[in-house]
């Protein structure tokens, strides 16, 4: 088990690492002159020069490639050129709002597809089923920055039960931070449901139809219980796999859905430093993107073996 | 006094009938022998009885267990029943069993959802029963997984799960067909054991005459979802009354009727030929293990000769085999065919390779399910210079389908709309096509039906005697390798252990391998 | 099979507003009408019209090209690269180059197609070629992964080995025997990425990483009504619907397909 974490681990570093590469090769190479791309046409020569020696242009592009990968090892993910502030500080921040938005909308959509996958699954070909695939497939094609819209309009303009935007901070309570959340967390988590409650169902029937649920049968259990007890842990196999992979979709939804409420998170952060030429925050949460995502594909392994006997004798 | 007795079973599903006024009867201690080819009804008996038929299927008729008539019960109840008073044991036993809980928890599971007991008691049975059918606790401790079992392991778990209730009826179907001989033998021998000491009646089903008639009591000879014929086991067998009865039993012993053609003239020199497997790397950190798959095998094939390969899965006669044809690298050792070397890869000339062509065991796997039978047919053109014309290929696909005794017309056909038997008549066909000197069959036959299987081995008897082939033939049945084949090889654990005539091997085996496989394998006393 | 029909309608529908609509619209959608603007729907405008006055439905057609453009693009670039690499890896299968192509699979799925465009914006602003890009390149190790696992399992098969043993090349085998049994799964696949085509584009375009002005995207429609969805809701229900109903009929005819391909390809298999 160990072996195998460890193995896993170190695959999973390297692909970091080589990511690493590709986000500096294409932010700080391909530009050609960073410094002058960062302060666009009408800068003088004075300011491109100082710029350039505080991010320390004039030494070779290995060298500076080090000196970043090295300083977001010991988190110092530099100086943001527009605000003048520390973006590890700035990241950290936003990263409050996003993050726990991530795991909302993770949340809720594990908390709905499962038991709306398993009840579709154990009822197959019944009215329940036929509706609840018909639903899904309505909410597999539901864009989730639309839906959100959708939402303000009924919940926050109309209804007038949650705002329409904004986030007041966690220092302000923990209810009003989720509360501010919630909109965007659902509007995140139904579409992503959808797909992962019809995951769930196929993976149950397919594992229903495996010798070994018709051995349990013939046991005497029922087919509920056979469900129950033999498919349900089988069909999680496929199921952790969609799950990994939503996660870096819920990432990226989050950065979206931000601009619908208006969340100061790393996606509204992300977008200002596109439009403001700041490459050095641009690079520094894309790298905490890939981090994210790469660290869900870690744990989803992990989760893998912990399911699977098979997974955990091999080396 | 019949423990179970099905009587007028007529079974449909979605419409179609499968079974057709059924009627057979097991008492307790007995031993009810159910024989039918592919397609006779006789899994679907078995599933009436526990009532585990597939949707849309419907039954009726009368299946009385000690006074119950089972298709009066309800759901509940015969979930009940199912696992407590009858018991099943199912053909494939790789995929039995939950590849994510323990043997322990699977075998108590029977006796926890019968509330027969508690947690702790119930591990109890299931550790006593798994000694019953000879998996010690020492050595397979209750904690072991099943992917840690081999095969022959795993159907003693089943079989621990169906009899952990000392349930009245154990229903066994196929329960040795996806087992080597010596695990066969080992299985069936457990079987009559536990019968003896629970007083149960077994329904045995299967297609193998031999297998079942060294043991059971009374057999039902079932065709097309009927019986045609049942009675005591020797009564049957004598008289051999129905004359379907009497074709089974004419083809499970058939002999096809061929010459040694045997020339004395090497066509395959095989010299100490070694294959070993680099064993995959198991993630990045996993040490590489070897594992020899062959290991210093030489031997000779005659032109016109017929030469058996047998051993139990897993032995390497079928890697042996790609390392004749060129298809792996090996390690160590050459083959010559016809005079010229064998060379893994592209590096092997086509006018040599066209001198050998091989028919698989799976008539399913086997074809290209996207191309017509004449393009698969003319496969084997690739390795003719210079390359025949279309109209020289159609010519030939017609004549080889001739040959294998279909019709030219067929080459329009796709390969679904063929049965298991025609298919492996047309790998034939497609072997044929380039005229080779030599046809690896490898498990040939070993997928079809003993009916066919007959047919198929007079086919290539005619074959060879036609047009002066050689076949190496590979097999886990002894009795087929017997039928067809001069001389015979016995091959373990990647090693030749004994080779010699066909007749010399089997009656005075050599090697104590070859000893206990001759044992093990089931003989089907000639009564005809 | 109605589920296929339906789908495939629904999706030929748009396929031929966004077609008709090089030559032919309602309204043209870049002259603006101050006068009528933000009009809900009327016989006059079926979908109302804009803050700038132009007509909705107008919008609707013209924007399903960016939409149909950047998807189909994405999918064929997925598809171009993506495929031979799977087979590439297949046949190669333990080879240092499979362990290659499935590490930079790896790779490229740790980064969303938003990164990408985000990465490609930030050096050389936005625009639609970015979406294609970022989307393409996400599509890639998806055909890459599909082809590499179920042509593994082709590989294992009898039918392959009799073509070896015909002295066929790995090449050729994966072109003649492989390529054909996988073309099930590829039109399955490509159908699906196609809709996930749209639904990303859309969301590219909404933060303003597609398509640019003036050329009408349904993501960017969505964008622009956001701040005036209190009083004119119609301005993002329209372009919002329009991806739905797009994406909802291309996932029915994905389903459709399988159900119509897949059951001939489990019955060899079995």
């Amino acid at each position: 088990m160990l072996r195998y974490a460890l193995s896993r681990l170190i695959s999973l570093g390297a692909s970091l690492l080589v990511a690493s590469g590709v986000v500096f090769f294409a932010l700080e190479i391909v530009p050609g002159d960073p410094a002058s791309y960062m302060l666009g046409m009408n800068a003088s020569p004075e300011t491109v020069a100082a710029l350039r020696a505080e991010l320390g242009l004039d030494t070779g592009a290995l060298a500076r490639y080090l000196g970043w990968v090295g300083g977001m090892l010991t988190g110092d993910f530099g100086i943001s050129y527009t605000y003048r502030v520390p973006v590890a500080e700035m990241i950290v921040d936003r990263m409050q709002v996003s993050l726990p938005l991530a795991f909302y909308a993770l949340f809720l959509s594990t908390a709905i597809a499962f038991p709306v996958g398993i009840w579709a699954a154990s009822r197959r070909g019944s009215l329940a089923d036929s509706g609840v695939m018909g639903v899904t497939q309505l909410g597999v094609a539901v864009p989730n920055f639309w839906f959100a819209m959708l939402l303000v309009l009924v919940f926050a303009i109309n209804l007038r039960w949650f705002s329409a935007g904004g986030f007041p901070g966690w220092d302000k309570g923990f209810w009003g931070g989720m509360k501010a959340l919630t909109l965007p967390a659902v509007a995140l988590a139904l579409p992503q449901a959808s797909i992962l409650a019809r995951v769930m169902r196929s993976a149950l029937l397919d594992t229903l139809g495996e010798d070994f649920i018709r051995t349990a049968r013939a046991k005497g259990l029922t087919r509920g219980q056979a469900l129950r007890r033999h498919a349900l842990r089988n069909a999680l196999i496929p199921v952790l796999t969609i799950i990994g992979l939503q996660f870096s979709f819920l990432l990226a939804g989050a950065i979206i859905i931000e601009n619908v409420f208006f969340l100061p998170g790393l996606g509204r952060l992300v977008f200002q430093a596109i439009s403001q030429r700041d490459l050095i925050v641009v690079e520094s949460v894309l790298m905490l993107l890939v981090f994210a995502v790469v660290a869900v594909t870690f744990a989803v392994d992990l989760a893998y073996a912990a399911v699977d006997p098979r997974l955990r004798r091999r080396g | 006094m019949s423990l179970l007795e099905i009587t007028g079973l007529d079974v449909s599903i979605h419409g179609t009938p499968v079974l057709r006024g059924v009627s057979m009867a097991v008492g307790p201690g007995e031993i009810l022998g159910v024989i039918g080819e592919s397609g006779s009804g006789k899994s679907m008996t078995a599933l009436s009885v526990l009532r585990l038929l597939p949707e849309g299927a419907e039954m009726r008729g009368r299946i009385r267990l000690g006074g119950v008539d089972l298709t009066a019960q309800s759901e509940e109840a015969m979930c009940d029943l199912r696992g407590r008073t009858v018991g099943m044991i199912f053909q494939e036993p790789m995929t039995a069993l939950n590849p994510l809980q323990c043997i322990g928890d699977q075998v108590a599971e029977t006796v926890r959802i019968h509330h027969a007991a508690g947690r702790a008691e119930a591990m109890a049975t299931a550790a006593a029963t798994l000694e019953r059918v000879g998996l010690t606790n020492d050595r397979f401790p209750l904690s072991r997984y099943p992917h840690e079992l081999s095969g022959g392991q795993r159907q003693r778990v089943v079989i621990a799960m169906a009899i952990a209730l000392r349930p009245k009826v154990l229903i066994a179907d196929e329960p040795t067909t996806a087992l080597d001989v010596t695990t066969q033998a080992q299985i069936l021998h457990l079987l009559k054991r536990l019968v003896a000491e629970d007083g149960m009646g077994l329904m045995m089903i299967t297609h193998d005459l031999a297998v079942v008639t060294g043991m059971a009591d009374r057999l039902a000879i079932m065709k097309d979802g009927e019986v045609v014929e049942t009675g005591g086991t020797a009564e049957v067998m004598q008289n051999l009354r129905h004359p379907y009865t009497r074709a089974l039993f004419e083809a499970s012993g058939h002999q096809p009727d061929r010459m040694a053609g045997d020339s004395g003239i090497p066509l395959l020199e095989v010299r100490n030929l070694t294959r070993r497997y680099p064993a995959g790397r198991r993630g990045m950190l996993g040490a590489r293990r070897g594992f020899t798959a062959v290991s210093d095998v030489s031997f000779t094939l005659h032109h016109g000769e017929s030469l058996g390969l047998v051993g139990e899965s897993g032995c390497g006669k079928s890697t042996l085999s790609r390392a004749i044809l060129g298809l792996e690298a090996v390690q160590g050792g050459r083959v010559w065919i016809d005079g010229g070397e064998v060379q893994a890869g592209e590096a092997m000339p086509a006018s040599l390779r066209a001198k050998m062509q091989v028919v698989f065991q799976d008539p399913y796997g086997s074809f290209n399910p996207r191309h017509r039978v004449s393009r698969l047919v003319a496969e084997p053109f690739h390795l003719v210079r210079p390359v025949p014309t279309a109209r020289e290929q159609r010519v030939a696909v017609a004549r080889a389908l001739e040959d294998v005794g279909l019709q030219g017309t067929d080459a329009h056909r796709y390969i679904h709309e063929f049965s298991g038997g025609q298919r492996q008549r047309i790998a034939i066909a497609r072997a044929l096509i380039i005229r080779p000197r030599l046809i690896i069959l490898d498990e040939a036959v070993s997928a079809l039906d003993v009916s066919i299987r007959a047919k198929i081995l007079d086919l290539l008897a005619d074959l060879s005697a036609r047009y002066a082939l050689s076949y190496l033939f590979i097999s886990h049945d002894l009795s087929v390798v017997r039928a067809i084949c001069d001389r015979v090889m016995v091959m373990k654990a990647g090693e030749i252990v004994e080779q010699g005539r066909a007749d010399d091997v089997f009656e005075n085996p050599q090697h104590e391998y070859t000893r206990a496989l001759i044992a093990a394998s089931p003989v089907l006393e000639s009564a005809a | 099979m109605r589920a296929l029909l339906t789908g495939g309608g629904i999706a030929g529908v748009f396929a031929l507003a966004a077609l008709v609509s090089f030559f032919w619209t309602p309204y043209d959608v870049e002259v603006m009408d101050i006068s009528g603007k933000l009009a809900g729907p009327s016989p006059a405008h079926w979908f109302g019209t804009d803050h700038f006055g132009r007509d909705i439905f107008s919008m609707i057609m013209v924007g399903g090209r960016v939409s149909i453009a950047v998807a189909i693009v994405a999918v064929g670039i997925g598809i171009g690269i993506g495929v031979p690499l799977g087979l590439t890896a297949a046949a190669q299968r333990g080879s240092m180059l499979d362990e290659l192509i499935m590490r930079g699979n790896d790779l490229v799925f740790a980064f969303p197609a938003l990164l990408i465009a985000i990465m490609i914006t930030a050096v050389f602003g936005p625009s639609a070629v970015n979406a294609i890009i970022a989307i393409g390149i996400f599509n890639v190790p998806v055909f890459a992964r599909l082809v590499r696992g179920a042509a593994l399992s082709l590989w294992t098969r009898d039918f392959i080995l009799a073509a070896r043993v015909s002295g066929k090349g790995k090449v050729r085998i994966s072109v003649e025997h492989i390529l054909p049994n996988v073309a099930n799964l590829l039109i399955v696949q490509g159908t699906i990425q196609f809709s996930l085509g749209i639904l990303a584009e859309a969301g590219l375009s909404y933060v303003g990483l597609g398509a640019q002005p003036p050329t009408p995207s349904w993501g960017r429609m969505l964008a622009e009504s956001q701040t005036m969805i209190g009083f004119a809701p119609h301005l993002a229900l329209f372009p919002g619907l329009a991806i739905v109903l797009a994406v909802l009929g291309l996932n029915l005819m994905g389903d459709g397909l399988r159900d119509l391909l897949d059951p001939r390809i489990r019955r060899v298999r079995t």
